[in-house]
């Protein structure tokens, strides 16, 4: 059965035809790949899942009900969460509270008036983000104020977030870039058993190929707002359009 | 304890003593000495202590927590204050009705003002609290006169109806507020020694709502609710996309901030009952942010500290002039003292809020996190050096 | 309602609107070069207004003389105090300085307020760059505290009188002028002059941005700061520069009003509200839209002092500006004519 379904996706912005008809359909329980060159409407076409963008024509269906026209906490409460390319973290906050507001919003909803619940009672929610950063190999990181983190911690502390959420969709905006060879392993890991654990379906955008080909079930490649290649890894490597894309986008 | 850590009631119950103890600390000088002027424990003064501590907390839950600068919450304090007085004119001269009526149409007003301001942020926001404030002072001073008693304000009187104990105004004396029969100016004076030290009705009252108050704040700051308030400060869009709609949030924070400004509104007239119009001028939502960021934004007793502090400067400031100035630089060289004078002069008195704008600007340049974020800076960098020194 | 009332208030609303305009236009350049929001300005705009009293005052210093052939109900000589002007131009030329102190006022306010901008950017303001605008209004609002309390402290309390030059003093019949009945619509001299005078300062403004190096190159730095730092201007010298600039529209809209409205201290308090919601309304960092907010709130705030319209809706001329400001704000998010992403963190 198919989680998330796109169909016809059209988005300009002013001259720029920046989606073309996109279709695109990710089976449940996958880890599908969006590649293509820089500039191709990958992170557009992600925006339009989350309601940053609304599409100019086309629907997106996920599980039988429509993304768009709604609020952005309203998908995510859908069960979408995203992972944001660059990070996009309560930075004055300390790492564990980050996982934290997550983890509520799922538990309690987009609104919970629990003025007078101490944070502190709320073990639950403490194990669970205790746990997802210590997957995530930050055990030792809990109490830092998150802006004072590396750009690779700042990374993994952002799909901490999405990944407590437990959600029924992954949204993945580059997840390593920035991340050290050992770090990037890691993430690959600790997705590849999330996904297989869990069955979590994942839509993830990368340029490093040797993530993408780890991790995809799927691959669609994307170039100057068309998808013009779906397909398994094996069959997307040898593929002459697709290099010619490539070739083309690094003119 | 109380739902709170173990830090947190150990704050809690240094806020009960300083409070408790207040009319002994802040009498520090004997009656006869030179130094009994400094004295702030007079049952007046110690009141707007409080009363402003407890519109200080509040703000702090808005501004601190969510970081929405509101220019407007005077105009909730007014509110509260003439629906505090009306509740004395026609229901009884108790005070608890007042005070709880007070606190309730606070909230309504806030809800709607809120409901309204929070459709925009940042700058925006604050033009909107501070149009709206601006409009409720125009009016109150002005139309609606039949309700606020216009410029010279609304007060109660000897033929108020008081359904409730209208016998009580037959004495021929227009009845003082109290709570169950206790006036709120009563008081008991304790001649210790040199000392004198007023233990005061109305005080007490006030500063056991404060406590209430404060607790409830702590927590509020301790909940997922004030988690995600920090969270909305920090980052509002992302607040977004984890799944968590932050306008209500915003809204009720907006709503707890102006029921506690109508909370110090209603006591204000408990103490003394007479509301006009100029307590809801954009300057008294001005003096509030000042509380708060002198004590320290988002710090939990800062808020309380920062009233504290700009309340007693306000009226030592105040109180001193030339001929005292002149008493003090007296022991200097005739010429020296007259500079003194001279030089000292402009910033006390009717200058008094010269210093108050000085104040303002050093806090805001030198300290952004207030006499907290200050204080907490210097223990900080003390015991730093100490564990450093001894890891070497 | 007749032609000539409507026109009427329409004037009216003019020198009011002006000084918005002016005032607005001044904290629109500041906020949109130096991206500070300046919460002294209508301070500045006060101090502008006591250049003309300090004017006034120093041109009426007077030598005192005894005229023995003369006796005052007491029977002491009489004392003739002669304006030292006088004793140094002429009579005649000195009457004349004394006269038209208030626009001479401007030549004292440009240098004067020129200066306190500077020092005001280079001591204060600098500092406040990069720190929150919730930071930067509170440090201003201290800051306009204290300049108020010192004008106070010097001057004192009330309003101080300073009148027009004699040949403005009276009003001008524009019914007339239409071929309306005498005295159906008159308009005092002053603030027509007021009003053209106000014309005047936003163009030379306005032509100074558009038609100066100077002015492009902060009109480029006000879209894209990082870039034009980029380009080796030294855009911070360009930017002190400006907020003199800004401090003195602010000034002489302050010396050449106080015929119209005595000033005392308050006054820039009092049109620093009102001028921040004309920013707002205008769309922050547009200065077409400071200047056509300006105008447009003098002129509703006007016809809303009207006594029909007060009879019909008692208290609206206390609130119509703000009534207006929520309106507008909740219609069109960015004012007028604001652009997108301007203060919006």
């Amino acid at each position: 059965m198919s989680a998330l379904e796109v169909r016809g996706v059209n988005k300009r912005f002013g001259g720029l035809q920046a989606l073309n008809d996109v279709n695109l359909t990710v089976e449940e329980g996958r880890i599908h790949a969006i590649i293509g060159p820089n500039g191709a409407g990958k992170s557009t076409l992600l925006n339009c899942f989350v309601g940053r963008l609304t599409p100019d024509s086309g629907t997106v269906m996920f599980h039988g009900k429509s993304l768009l026209g709604i609020q952005p906490y309203e998908i995510n409460q859908a069960g979408v969460s995203r992972v944001f390319q660059t990070p996009e973290i309560f930075s004055d906050l300390t790492v564990l509270e980050n996982v934290m507001i997550p983890a509520l919003a799922h538990r309690d909803g987009k609104f919970e008036f629990n003025a007078l619940r101490p944070m502190r009672r709320e073990k639950d929610i403490q194990k669970l983000a205790v746990d997802v950063l210590e997957d995530l190999g930050m055990p030792d990181k809990h109490d830092m104020i998150a802006s004072s983190m590396s750009r690779g911690d700042k990374r993994r502390l952002e799909m901490a977030m999405g990944l407590v959420q437990d959600p029924k969709l992954l949204l993945l905006d580059e997840p390593t870039a920035g991340m050290s060879r050992a770090d990037t392993n890691n993430t690959i890991e600790v997705l590849r058993h999330i996904g297989d654990s869990r069955g979590i379906t994942m839509i993830i955008i990368e340029h490093d190929m040797h993530v993408v080909f780890s991790l995809a079930d799927r691959i669609s490649v994307l170039a100057q707002g068309t998808v013009i290649v779906e397909d398994q890894p094996e069959n997307i490597k040898g593929n002459v359009k697709v290099q010619e894309a490539y070739l083309g986008g690094a003119q | 304890m109380l739902g709170l850590s173990r830090s947190d009631l150990l704050m809690l119950l240094f806020v009960l003593f300083l409070v408790a103890a207040a009319p002994i600390l802040l009498n520090p000088f004997p009656e006869a000495s030179r130094f009994a002027q400094f004295n702030a424990g007079y049952p007046d003064l110690m009141q707007r202590f409080v009363i402003f501590a407890i519109f200080a907390v509040g703000f702090n839950i808005l501004f601190g927590l969510t970081g929405y600068l509101s220019f407007g919450h005077a105009a909730f304090l007014g509110a509260g204050s003439y629906a505090g007085v009306w509740m004395l004119k026609l229901l009884t001269i108790n005070v608890l009705p007042a005070i709880i009526v007070s606190t309730l149409v606070a909230g309504v007003f806030s809800l709607i003002i809120g409901y309204i301001s929070l459709r925009r942020s940042g700058i925006y926001f604050s033009i909107l609290t501070l149009a709206f404030a601006q409009m409720s002072f125009a009016l109150a001073a002005s139309v609606l006169t039949p309700i606020t008693g216009g410029e010279t304000g609304l007060q109660t009187a000897l033929n108020d109806p008081r359904i409730l104990d209208g016998a009580s105004s037959g004495t021929g004396n227009i009845p003082a507020p109290a709570l169950f029969g206790l006036e709120m100016r009563d008081s008991i004076q304790i001649d210790f020694g040199g000392w004198l030290w007023t233990f005061n009705v109305g005080y007490y009252l006030s500063a056991f709502i404060l406590l209430v108050a404060f607790y409830l704040s702590i927590r509020i700051f301790r909940s997922p609710f004030g988690m995600m308030l920090k969270a909305i400060k920090s980052n509002n869009q992302r607040l977004s996309y984890t799944g968590i709609n932050p306008r209500p949030y915003t809204l009720a924070a907006f709503v707890i901030s102006g029921m506690y400004a109508g909370l110090a509104g209603g006591l204000m007239v408990a103490m003394d009952p007479l509301a006009g119009a100029e307590r809801m001028q954009w300057t008294a939502s001005g003096e509030v942010v000042l509380m708060v960021i002198l004590g320290g934004v988002g710090s939990l007793v800062g808020p309380v500290l920062g009233a504290g502090l700009i309340k007693y400067a306000e009226n030592i400031f105040s109180k001193i002039n030339e001929s005292l100035l002149t008493q003090w630089f007296a022991f200097m060289p005739e010429g020296l003292t007259d500079f003194m004078v001279t030089i000292v002069s402009p910033f006390v008195g009717k200058g008094w809020h010269l210093s108050l704008g000085l104040m303002f600007m050093l806090v805001v340049t030198f300290l952004p996190g207030g006499l907290i974020g200050g204080v907490t800076g210097l223990f900080g960098r003390i015991f730093g050096r100490r564990s450093k020194a001894q890891g070497e | 309602m007749e032609l000539s009332a409507f026109l009427l208030q329409v004037l009216n609303g003019l020198d009011k609107g002006s000084a918005y305009a002016l005032i607005a236009l001044g904290l629109t350049l500041i906020f949109g070069t130096l991206g500070v929001v300046n919460f002294a300005h209508g301070a500045l705009f006060m101090i502008g207004a006591f250049c003309a009293v300090a004017l006034q005052r120093i041109l009426s210093i007077s030598t005192i003389t005894l005229d023995e052939t003369k006796t005052d109900f007491l029977g002491n000589p009489l004392k003739i105090k002669t304006p030292i002007v006088e004793e140094w131009f002429g009579e005649a030329t000195g009457q004349l300085l004394i006269d038209w102190s208030v626009p001479l006022a401007i030549l004292l306010a440009i240098p004067v307020m020129m200066l306190i901008g500077f020092i005001m950017e280079r001591g204060l303001i600098k500092h406040f760059y990069k720190r929150p605008h919730s930071d930067q209004i509170l440090v201003t609002f201290g800051l306009a505290i204290v300049l108020a309390e010192l004008i106070k402290a010097y001057y004192g309390a009330n309003q101080i009188s300073v009148p027009a030059p004699d040949m403005f003093i009276g009003s001008f019949d524009f019914g007339m002028l239409i071929g309306m009945a005498k005295g159906k619509l008159i308009y005092p001299y002053w603030r027509i002059v007021y009003f053209l005078f106000a014309l005047l300062i936003i163009g030379l403004v306005f032509a100074f941005l558009q038609f100066t190096t100077f002015g492009m190159v902060v009109r480029a730095g006000m879209a894209d700061r990082e870039t034009v730092g980029l380009l080796g201007i030294n855009i911070d010298k360009r930017f002190t520069i400006m907020f003199g600039i800004a401090a003195s529209v602010a000034g002489v809209a302050g010396v050449m009003y106080t015929p119209i409205n005595s000033p005392s201290y308050t006054m820039g308090m009092d049109f620093l509200v009102i001028s921040f919601v004309v920013v707002v309304v205008g769309g922050m960092g547009s200065l077409g839209g400071a200047v056509l907010a300006g105008f447009i709130l003098g002129i509703l705030e006007s016809f809303a002092s009207m006594r029909v319209v007060i009879e019909a809706i008692p208290g609206i001329n206390q609130v119509v500006i703000y009534l207006a400001a929520i309106v507008i704000l909740l219609a069109r998010p960015r004012g007028l004519l604001g652009r997108k992403g301007v203060m919006e963190s």
